[in-house]
């Protein structure tokens, strides 16, 4: 098959399921592992493909249907295919060491495994930074009853972040210089800007706390100087999708990038999220939606009018975005909007960090200078929201200066950054800390009640990630999120695992309670039970964290209407909770989906005692 | 050559060990050059001076080989040549202890050798610092510090600090107890090729106080030393 063919069909053929080279309807399916060159317009550089292309295959299959899947491994060196989200055989999930050995070089892997789901998911290599390097594809089930959100049109829109360097380039050198990658750090610039704005006194107060706890604020994408592909193509090489005047057109959104986030949306067109993650959802329409590394989004969207339009996919640190177009004939070229403005993390970022000092060893910070004031930028926009529980809550805090006051190890337990956090800092070692200048004034006290909506905060409150729409409208949130149909009984967990994500930026390394992957303990569940996970985000990085082989239930407080995920990002200074029901037995890897922070430590082997040999 | 034959066999122990320690992780590895430049100083005097090292090693344990020095281009002379052996082991979020052997080898002075205890890291406000003792019979104790000022995300400007304080005298090479040699200088440089190759310009500033003035003057040279440098900072 040569690249041409693979191109029209990704291009035209997509819209009729079934169609296109790779995507057979017949239970056997070829994939071959190659080295190609790879060109985004921007740059060529040696890749990864499969079967021969830079334009990712997709896999289209039939709920119900068992699959047979020969893979060819072209390379020099091994590899593995690991089908992302999918609920199969343990022995099936491709990950090297974990499910299997691997697929030598010059060899051919069969897997089989009986699809028993529908929706949207993807497929990529577990092996190195061979994902990075170009390893992924799309994987298309069509449902085997009805499906209620069908389109007259339907593309796979898959997302990546190519970068000229190696996977393992950049490694080598994030791990000798963690910022090698930042370009977006502050400068004399904004310095002189800063100083304008809040004046020099307040500039060099806000500087010297960063500086003191050695963070930048705007260490929000690691790895920056790539190129965004949609579909293996960048916005100068331009993917197109047709389509004609009031037809619905539904876009799989695929998040298949090594490190970034995308803001994604279509100028002019209301986006209907119809599934997450592979599974329905009640629709909900939004104008922008953040789709994290590794989840996949399903969106409707109904051009009405005889003209081109763009699919933006910006990344969530604004250094790159990509455009396709969505077009009524091939040729015309949706517009290209400027990047908007860098976001900055703020104080309510680090807030997962405060908590988690005893891993950090940031003993010798004080926060002497840190006032409350808010201004626009950094530390300024810290909300410390309190929740029913707090021991404070009696107090009178109209009146209250924490000016003098040194707080002793249980008394932070009152302090909640996150609120959903029933005590973020038992046990933590905040001996050194001194909260000296801290003063808040009665109006920044007043909005410390987030929780009181019934809502999760998944941005930390006053978080510099927070997205906002292009357009001023609806930016989609994980409170949207609604199951279509609940998946699983809705009861009680029979326990909580708790995972604090932790990290130390400056050297780059990244792990799961303190602990990286190499010298970690796997986590053993029983089959049967229903296990509650609670991630502490002790970072100032978003981290998609992926459970292979069950399912995650996103605890978004509705019940049995909770969205169910099989990637769950946790931002910067938040707790999410997610419940997973434990019906597959076999070893399993659960990780941070960021490729770099992954083969950093931040990993874990869970080990399924018991059930069906 | 007694001097190059224990680093030989403290590298080849070395080099066992972080193969040892490294087993279960993917290392890390790479070159640096913080300084390779040229020094146009008083008097006509040109040198070409490098501050160079080559890194090995995993989160826990890393090798460290450093090539510090400086060569007069018109006689070919070390006036000084230092080369270092390092284990570098992370004692907290931020700081490495560090043990080595450092070998001084200029061309006009005797061979001396170090054992060498130190720490270094990040400091609170993003100073690069390092301080450490030299112990040998001629101990020393040194202090270094750089800090990176972003002008734009590709130009910098590095100022830097080194203070050398001897404990004992050691006459032969021209140092003197109490008596300090600092140096400083300020480079701008730009990013050129990614973080790999930024060219600069700069100035660098060295002065000798108390006896090692005294000593230097003795010797019919000159204790302080301003030079302009022009050179390249690499990273691979």
């Amino acid at each position: 098959m040569k690249p041409i063919a693979i191109f029209r069909a990704a291009l035209l053929g997509l819209a009729v399921s079934g169609a296109g080279g790779v995507s057979a309807v017949a239970g056997t399916y070829n994939i071959s592992v190659d080295n190609i060159r790879m060109d985004t317009g921007d740059f060529k550089k040696k890749a990864i493909g499969y079967n021969n292309s830079q334009i990712p295959t997709v896999l289209r299959f039939k709920e119900g249907e068992t699959v047979t899947l020969n893979v060819t491994n072209n390379l020099r060196e091994s590899t593995s295919i690991h089908w992302h989200g999918l609920i199969l055989p343990f022995d099936q999930d491709g990950v090297p060491g974990i499910s299997f050995n691997g697929i030598n070089p010059g060899t051919t892997f069969t897997y089989n495994f009986p699809i028993e789901q529908a929706g949207t998911y993807w497929f990529h290599s577990h092996t190195g930074f061979q994902e990075p390097d170009g390893a992924y594809g799309a994987i298309v089930i069509e449902p085997k009853r009805h499906d209620p959100f069908h389109a007259d049109r339907d593309y796979v829109v898959q997302l990546t972040d190519k970068h000229p360097h190696s996977g393992n380039k950049i490694f080598r050198n994030v791990k000798r210089s963690a910022d090698y990658y930042n370009r977006t750090q502050r400068t004399l610039e904004d310095l002189l800007r800063s100083t304008r704005a809040d004046g020099l006194k307040a500039t060099l107060q806000e500087r010297k706390m960063w500086g003191r706890m050695r963070m930048t604020p705007t260490d929000i994408e690691d790895i920056q100087g790539f190129t965004p592909l949609i579909n293996g193509q960048s916005t100068k090489q331009n993917w197109t999708g047709i389509f004609k005047a009031g037809e619905k057109v539904r876009l799989r959104l695929i998040n298949s990038s090594a490190m970034t986030y995308f803001d994604v949306r279509v100028p002019g067109l209301k986006m209907t999220v119809v599934q997450a993650d592979g599974l329905d959802v009640k629709p909900v329409k939004v104008d922008e939606l953040r789709i994290s590394v590794a989840e996949t989004y399903d969106v409707i969207v109904q051009p009405t009018k005889n003209m081109p339009y763009s699919v933006i996919a910006e990344s969530m640190g604004r250094t790159a975005l990509v455009r396709g177009t969505l077009s009524p004939q091939p040729g015309l070229v949706g517009g290209v909007p400027a990047l908007r403005k860098q976001p900055l993390l703020t104080m309510a970022d680090m807030a997962g960090m405060m908590g988690g000092m005893g891993g950090m060893n940031m003993d010798d910070m004080d926060m002497g200078g840190m006032q409350m004031n808010l201004t626009d930028t950094g530390m300024g926009d810290m909300k410390m929201p309190m929740d029913e529980a707090d021991p404070h809550a009696g107090h009178d805090m109209e009146s209250m200066d924490m000016g003098d006051m040194k707080m002793p190890e249980n008394d932070m337990s009152a302090m909640k950054m996150p609120t959903t956090d029933a005590d973020p800092h038992a046990g933590h070692n905040m001996q050194g800390m001194d909260m000296g200048g801290m003063k808040m004034s009665k109006k920044e006290m007043s909005g410390m009640n987030n929780g009181a909506n019934g809502k999760t905060a998944f941005y930390a409150p006053g978080s510099g990630l927070t997205p906002t729409a292009a357009n001023g409208g609806k930016f989609l949130s994980y409170n949207d999120l609604k199951a279509r149909k609940p998946l699983f009984r809705d009861r009680k967990a029979t326990r909580t695992i708790e995972l604090r994500l932790t990290g130390n930026m400056e050297r780059y390394i990244w792990s799961i309670n303190g602990v990286k992957m190499d010298d970690a303990d796997p986590i053993m569940l029983n089959y049967g039970e229903r296990v509650r996970f609670k991630f502490v985000n002790e970072t100032m990085m978003a981290h998609p964290m992926h459970l292979h082989g069950m399912w995650s239930i996103l605890d978004t407080g509705k019940g049995k209407w909770d969205p169910v995920k099989h990637t769950i990002n946790v931002n910067p200074g938040t707790t999410v909770y997610t419940e997973t029901e434990v019906d597959a037995t076999g070893q399993w890897a659960f990780h941070c989906h960021l490729s770099y922070h992954a083969e950093a430590g931040m990993f874990r082997k869970v080990v399924v005692v018991g059930g069906p040999a | 050559m007694k001097t190059s034959l224990t680093i030989g066999a403290v590298a080849l122990s070395l080099g066992t060990l972080i193969a040892g320690a490294s087993s279960a992780q993917m290392a890390t590895y790479g070159v640096r050059a913080n300084q390779l430049e040229y020094r146009f100083g008083e008097n006509n005097e040109e040198a070409l001076a490098w501050d160079f090292d080559y890194i090995y090693g995993t989160d826990e344990l890393k090798f460290l080989f450093r090539s510090t020095g400086e060569m007069d281009t018109a006689t070919n002379d070390f006036g000084s040549l230092e080369t270092q052996l390092r284990l570098q082991k992370p004692i907290s979020t931020f700081f490495d202890a560090v043990v080595g052997l450092q070998a001084n080898t200029p061309t006009n002075e005797p061979d001396r050798t170090n054992l060498v205890l130190a720490v270094q890291g990040l400091a609170p406000q993003w100073f690069e610092i390092e301080g450490g003792l030299y112990l040998s019979e001629y101990s020393s104790a040194r202090f270094e510090a750089e800090y990176t000022a972003l002008l734009t995300n590709r130009l910098f400007l590095i100022p830097d600090i080194e203070v050398t304080m001897p404990f004992v005298d050691d006459i032969a090479s021209g140092q003197a107890a109490g008596g300090a040699t600092v140096e400083i200088g300020a480079r701008l440089s730009y990013d050129l090729v990614g973080r790999a190759i930024s060219p600069y310009i700069g100035v660098n500033y060295e002065k000798s106080f108390g006896g090692t003035a005294d000593l230097i003057e003795a010797g019919g040279g000159q204790s302080d030393n301003l030079s302009f440098v022009v050179g390249t900072r690499l990273f691979f």
